[in-house]
C-alpha cells in the first residue's frame, strides 16, 4: 500500500512530523532503526519512565518531555515499525529489512530524519579499547544503567561532556577529570553572543552543571591541547598539553567528544545538495524552510538537516509535516502558515542562543597532525597515507578512498568522512566546500546478502 | 575500564559469550552486556590484529561486530540480548589462505 | 611549451596507459579528463586479469598482455596489486563442459595454450567451498586480480613522470581539423582554451561517440553500468577468481576477507550527470548465482553495492584503431566488462600506430568502419 508520508527515524523530529501529517489526514508509515520510538535523545524513555521512575528523573525534565511527545506520537495513528533498517530511497519507494526480510514501502513523500552523529574525535590512540564517544558512554547509563569507573576521565568539547558528567554524577559515579580542549580565547570570542544565549537557558544550565562538578572533586583541565591516549591492548593513560605543561592522567575509560554534526549518510545515499557550514564546521544538506530537500519528494527534518538540538528538531518535524500535508493537498497554505507560526517562533528562540555554543565548542582541531593516527578505524588506514594519496594526485575523497580502500570497510566511511574531507582540504588549500565528501551508495547500512537476493519489491 | 550497575527491576538474561556464560539485564544491547561483564575485546582487526571495544554505541562506528547466534559482523550495539543467544568474538586477523 | 605532439581525450586507464607508451616512444604527450582520472570504469571495474574466456579476436591482445602485467612493475613501477590467483569458469552442465572442449582445441588451432578443461576432482581441489554437482570447469592458471584504481594511478603517475601533461577537470567540448595549422592535425577546444596537435587519441570511455559522431563516424555504443558488490570480510575460503558458465558472474575473496561479486549486470547510467542508478531486481540474481556457487554466502553482509559508467559495443568487442574518416585520430574504446586487463597492451598498439603507421598485433577485427552502415559504403 502506497503511504501518504514515509519517514525515516522516530526521534524529536521524525515523531513530530508524523503526529502533524497525521493530524492533517496524512497516512503515515514511521521505520526505525531502535526498537522503541524516542531516538538517541530519548533513547527507550517509555521503559525508563514506566519501570524506573528514579532513572528517570536523573536523566532530567528533557526526559520527561521525550515520554510526553513518544505518547503524542503512538497516539497519532501513524504506523510504527520499529527495528527497520532502512537500506536504501529510490524515487517514491523506501526499501528497509524487517528483521531478516527486504520489504520496501511506496511512498508519496520521504522524510529523512536520521538525526546527527558524534563528531569523529580523530586523536593518536583513539581506536584503542577504553576509548568511547562520550554519546557511547551516556547510551550504557541511559539504556543499562551503566556507570563508568571513578578513574574515567572526559576529553574534548561541547555542552554535552558537561551534560554526561552531570548525569554521571547524579547517578553515584564519579569521576577523575574533565580536559577540555576549547582554547582560552574562545571564550572572549563567544562572549559576544551572550546576551542572546542569556535569554535562552542554554547558559545557566552550563554554568549549574560546571558548579555541580567542582564541589565533587572532579579536575577541570581547560585550553589543553595534543591529545592523545596510550597504552598496549587497551587504554592506559591519557597525555595532553596543560597551561604549557605535558601531563599524563592514568585510565582505563577515556571519553572523548566534541560536538555532533548532521549523519549525512542518507542525505548523501539519496544525492541530495549539501552546503558546509562554516561556523559549525561541518556539511548540512540543502533544506528550503520547511525541510524540502534539493531532490523532489524528498524532505529533511531535525539534527540530520543541521545541528539544532533535540527542541529544534521537534519543531522542524512539525514543520515538515504540515509541509508534507499541504503538499499532498491535504492542507491549504494559509492553514499550513497558521499552524506553523507558533513552531517558527520557538524555533527562533531557541537558535538566538546557538551562537555563543557555536563559536565556544567549534572543534579544536579537527585533522590530526601527527601522521600516525589512525583515520579510518575499519581499514586502519593513518593520517599519514591519506596525506600522501592527495600528494600523488587523490584530488578528492572518492580517490582517496579508492586508493586507500578508506572509508570502504564496514561502517561506510561513517567514521572517516569528515576528517577524510578535513585532510584533503588542508593538503590542497582549498575550502571543505570545495572538497566535497564521499559518495555513498546502497546498502545505507551492510545488510545480510540472502535479504538482498530474495528481495521483491513491494513486500511490505 | 569498568562499570558498577544500578539497581534495577528488570529481568535477568542469560547468554553465552565464546561458550561462557554470562548473565545480562533485559532491555540491554548484546554490546552494553558484554562491556558490563568486563570483556576486554570484542574483535581484532582484518590488517593488523588489533583489539577493538565498542567506540559509539549507535550503531555507528562498526566496532562492536560480533557473530551472534551464527551470523558474522553484526553490530552488538544495535541487538537486544536474548537468553539463550550464543555470541562469538569476531578475529579477523587469521591467516588468510592464497 | 609548444603543441604537443599527441593529445589523448579521457583519463582512464587506457587514456594514462596510451599516453604512457606515446611518452616513451619519445612523443610529446597531453591528456584531457573531464573528471579526475579514473573517475568511472577504470577506478571502480572488478579489477579482473583474465585471458580466460576473451573473444577470440581479443585473445592475442590479451595473451601479450598478460605477459606485461607479469612484469607490471617494470613498466609502471608499481605491482597494481597484481595477484596472479588464476581464474576459474565453473561448468554448470555436460553441455557447458563440451563447449569448453571445442573451445580449447579451438585456441590450440590459433597457437594458445593458456586456458584447460578441469574435471569435478580438480574442480573440488581447488575450489573446497563451491557447491556440488558442477562437472567441471574451464581454467586459466595464470589469470588474477589487480587494483584497478591504484592501476590506473600507476599508469599516471609513470606517464607524468615520462613528461605527460594530464589535466584534470578540463573536458574536450570541440574537435576540428586544424585547417590553419601546416601539414594538418586538430584544434581541441576546452572552456579552459585551445590546445592542438598534430594527433589525437579518442579514450573517452562511455562518451567517445560523441567525437566518432562529430568526425562522421558514428558508432553504437551503448553507456552501461555494471554493478558490482562487496560484503563485510569473511573467513578465507576461495583463492582464484571465479565465473559461471550458467550466469553472468565474476566472483573473488580479497586478502582482508572482503568478497567482491559482480558478473556484468548493467544499472543505469546518465552520461549528463556520470551517476549511476542500481536495478535492484539484477542485483538480486547476481546475488543468487552467487548463493547458489558458494552457500557460504548466505551468512554474507553487503556493504556496497555501485557501478561504473562504461561504453560497450553491440559485438562486445572493441573498437581499436585508425579513424576510418579523419587522419591522425585514433580510436581505443568500448571495452566495457572486458577492458581492464588489456590496459597494458592497448596503449602500445595505438603507439605502434602513431610511430610506425602499423602495429605489432593485427587489429582489423576492431576497426570502426565495421559500424559503417550500408548506405555510406
Amino acid at each position: 500500500m502506497k503511504q501518504d508520508l514515509v519517514i525515516v527515524g522516530a526521534g524529536p523530529a521524525g515523531m513530530g512530523a508524523a503526529i502533524e501529517a497525521r493530524r492533517a489526514g496524512l497516512s503515515v508509515l514511521v521505520l526505525d532503526e531502535q526498537s522503541a520510538p524516542g531516538g538517541q535523545i530519548y533513547r527507550q524513555v517509555e521503559r525508563v519512565t514506566l519501570t524506573e521512575t528514579a532513572r528517570a528523573d536523573r536523566l532530567g525534565p528533557d526526559y520527561a518531555h521525550g515520554a510526553a511527545l513518544v505518547r503524542e506520537f503512538r497516539d497519532s495513528g501513524a504506523e510504527y515499525l520499529p527495528g527497520a533498517m532502512v537500506w536504501q530511497i529510490e524515487a517514491g519507494k523506501v526499501w528497509y529489512l524487517s528483521g531478516d526480510r527486504a520489504a520496501s514501502a511506496d511512498a508519496g513523500q520521504i522524510l529523512m530524519a536520521t538525526g546527527a552523529i558524534e563528531r569523529p574525535m580523530t586523536r593518536k590512540g583513539w581506536t584503542l579499547p577504553g576509548v568511547m564517544s562520550a554519546g557511547g558512554v551516556q547510551i550504557l547509563l541511559k539504556s543499562s544503567g551503566m556507570i563508568p569507573g571513578a578513574d574515567t576521565v572526559l576529553a574534548g568539547s561541547g555542552p554535552l561532556l558537561y551534560l554526561i558528567a552531570g548525569q554521571i554524577l547524579a547517578a553515584g559515579g564519579r569521576l577523575q577529570a574533565i580536559v577540555e580542549t576549547v582554547p582560552s580565547s574562545r571564550y572572549l570570542a563567544a562572549a559576544r553572543h551572550l546576551p542572546a544565549a542569556l535569554g535562552t537557558g542554554y547558559l545557566s544550565k552550563g554554568l549549574a552543571m560546571l558548579m555541580g562538578l567542582r564541589r565533587k572533586g572532579v579536575q577541570i583541565y581547560r585550553g589543553v591541547s595534543d591529545l592523545e591516549v596510550t597504552g598496549r591492548d587497551r587504554a592506559e593513560a591519557l597525555h595532553f598539553r596543560h597551561k604549557g605543561q605535558a601531563v599524563t592522567l592514568t585510565t582505563s575509560l577515556v571519553v572523548l567528544h566534541e560536538g555532533v554534526i548532521p549523519n549525512q549518510q542518507i542525505t548523501r545515499l539519496t544525492e541530495c545538495a549539501h552546503d558546509w557550514n562554516p561556523a559549525q564546521d561541518c556539511f548540512e544538506p540543502r533544506t528550503d524552510d520547511w525541510g524540502n530537500a534539493s531532490v523532489p519528494g524528498l524532505m529533511i527534518a531535525g539534527d540530520g538537516a543541521g545541528i539544532g538540538g533535540a527542541w529544534a528538531a521537534e519543531a522542524g518535524g512539525r514543520l515538515a509535516g504540515l509541509e508534507a500535508a499541504r503538499a499532498a493537498g491535504r492542507i491549504d497554505t494559509t492553514t499550513r502558515d497558521a499552524q506553523a507560526a507558533p513552531l517558527r517562533a520557538r524555533l527562533n528562540a531557541l537558535i538566538r542562543g546557538r551562537g555563543f555554543l557555536e563559536v565556544l565548542y567549534a572543534p579544536s582541531a579537527p585533522v590530526p597532525k601527527d601522521d600516525a593516527t589512525i583515520v579510518c578505524r575499519c581499514e586502519e588506514i593513518t593520517a599519514g597515507q591519506i596525506r600522501e594519496a592527495v600528494a600523488i594526485g587523490g584530488l578528492g575523497p572518492n580517490q582517496v578512498k579508492s586508493y586507500l580502500r578508506c572509508g570502504m570497510g564496514p561502517c561506510q566511511g561513517r567514521m572517516c568522512g569528515p576528517v577524510v574531507t578535513a585532510i584533503i582540504a588542508e593538503e590542497r588549500g582549498v575550502s571543505p566546500d570545495a572538497i566535497g565528501y564521499f559518495r555513498i551508495r546502497p546498502p545505507l547500512k551492510p545488510i545480510p546478502l540472502a535479504a538482498i537476493a530474495n528481495a521483491e519489491p513491494g513486500d511490505g | 575500564m569498568s562499570f558498577t550497575r544500578t539497581p534495577t527491576a528488570a529481568r535477568s538474561v542469560q547468554f553465552s559469550f565464546d561458550g561462557m556464560p554470562v548473565q545480562a539485564r533485559e532491555g540491554d544491547s548484546v554490546a552494553a552486556a558484554l562491556l558490563a561483564a568486563g570483556i576486554d575485546r570484542f574483535r581484532t582487526t582484518p590488517k593488523q590484529g588489533k583489539p577493538r571495544l565498542p567506540y559509539c554505541m549507535m550503531g555507528i562506528c562498526f566496532d562492536c561486530l560480533l557473530e551472534i547466534d551464527g551470523e558474522a559482523n553484526r553490530q552488538g550495539c544495535m541487538v537486544e540480548v536474548r537468553d539463550g543467544m550464543q555470541v562469538r568474538r569476531q578475529d579477523q586477523s587469521r591467516e588468510v589462505r592464497l | 611549451m609548444g603543441s604537443p605532439d599527441v593529445v589523448v581525450i579521457g583519463g582512464g586507464l587506457h587514456g594514462c596507459a596510451t599516453a604512457l607508451h606515446c611518452a616513451r616512444a619519445g612523443l610529446q604527450v597531453e591528456l584531457l579528463e573531464r573528471e579526475a582520472v579514473g573517475r568511472h570504469a577504470s577506478g571502480v571495474n572488478a579489477g579482473g586479469v583474465r585471458q580466460l574466456g576473451r573473444h577470440y579476436s581479443e585473445v592475442p591482445l590479451s595473451v601479450l598482455a598478460m605477459q606485461m602485467w607479469r612484469s607490471i612493475g617494470d613498466l609502471v613501477d608499481d605491482d597494481c596489486g597484481f595477484q596472479p590467483s588464476g581464474q576459474i569458469k565453473v561448468a554448470g552442465t555436460e553441455a557447458h563442459m563440451e563447449a569448453n572442449r571445442a573451445r580449447v582445441a579451438r585456441l590450440q588451432t590459433m597457437g594458445f595454450a593458456h586456458e584447460e578443461v578441469i574435471g569435478a576432482d580438480e574442480l573440488r581441489a581447488l575450489l573446497p567451498a563451491l557447491s556440488d554437482g558442477h562437472p567441471g570447469a574451464l581454467i586459466s592458471r595464470q589469470d588474477g586480480f589487480a587494483n584497478p584504481y591504484r592501476t590506473t594511478t600507476a599508469f599516471r603517475r609513470k606517464a607524468q613522470s615520462l613528461g605527460v601533461r594530464i589535466h584534470e577537470g578540463r573536458a574536450a567540448t570541440a574537435l576540428t581539423r586544424d585547417g590553419a595549422r601546416e601539414g594538418g592535425g586538430f584544434r581541441i577546444d576546452t572552456a579552459q582554451g585551445p590546445l592542438r596537435a598534430a594527433r589525437v587519441v579518442n579514450c573517452a570511455g562511455a562518451w567517445a561517440g560523441t567525437i566518432c559522431a562529430a568526425m562522421g563516424e558514428p558508432v553504437p555504443i551503448r553507456a552501461a553500468a555494471p554493478m558490482m558488490t562487496i560484503t563485510a570480510p569473511m573467513a578465507p575460503f576461495v583463492s582464484p577468481v571465479v565465473g559461471f558458465s550458467g550466469a553472468p558472474l565474476s566472483f573473488k575473496q580479497f586478502a582482508n576477507g572482503t568478497v567482491m561479486i559482480g558478473g556484468g549486470y548493467s544499472g543505469e547510467a546518465d552520461l549528463d550527470t556520470g551517476l549511476t542508478r542500481l536495478r535492484h531486481d539484477r542485483l538480486a540474481v547476481n546475488l543468487r548465482t552467487a548463493m547458489d556457487l558458494f552457500p557460504v554466502m548466505a551468512g554474507a553482509r553487503i556493504v556496497r553495492h555501485w557501478a561504473g559508467v562504461e561504453g560497450e559495443m553491440p559485438d562486445a568487442i572493441p573498437v581499436i584503431g585508425p579513424s576510418s574518416t579523419t587522419e591522425g585520430l585514433f580510436h581505443a574504446f568500448g571495452f566495457s566488462a572486458h577492458g581492464f586487463q588489456l590496459g597494458p597492451v592497448v596503449g602500445l598498439l595505438i603507439a605502434d600506430l602513431i610511430q610506425q603507421g602499423r602495429s605489432r598485433l593485427n587489429l582489423a577485427d576492431f576497426a570502426i568502419s565495421r559500424f559503417r552502415t550500408q548506405d555510406e559504403t
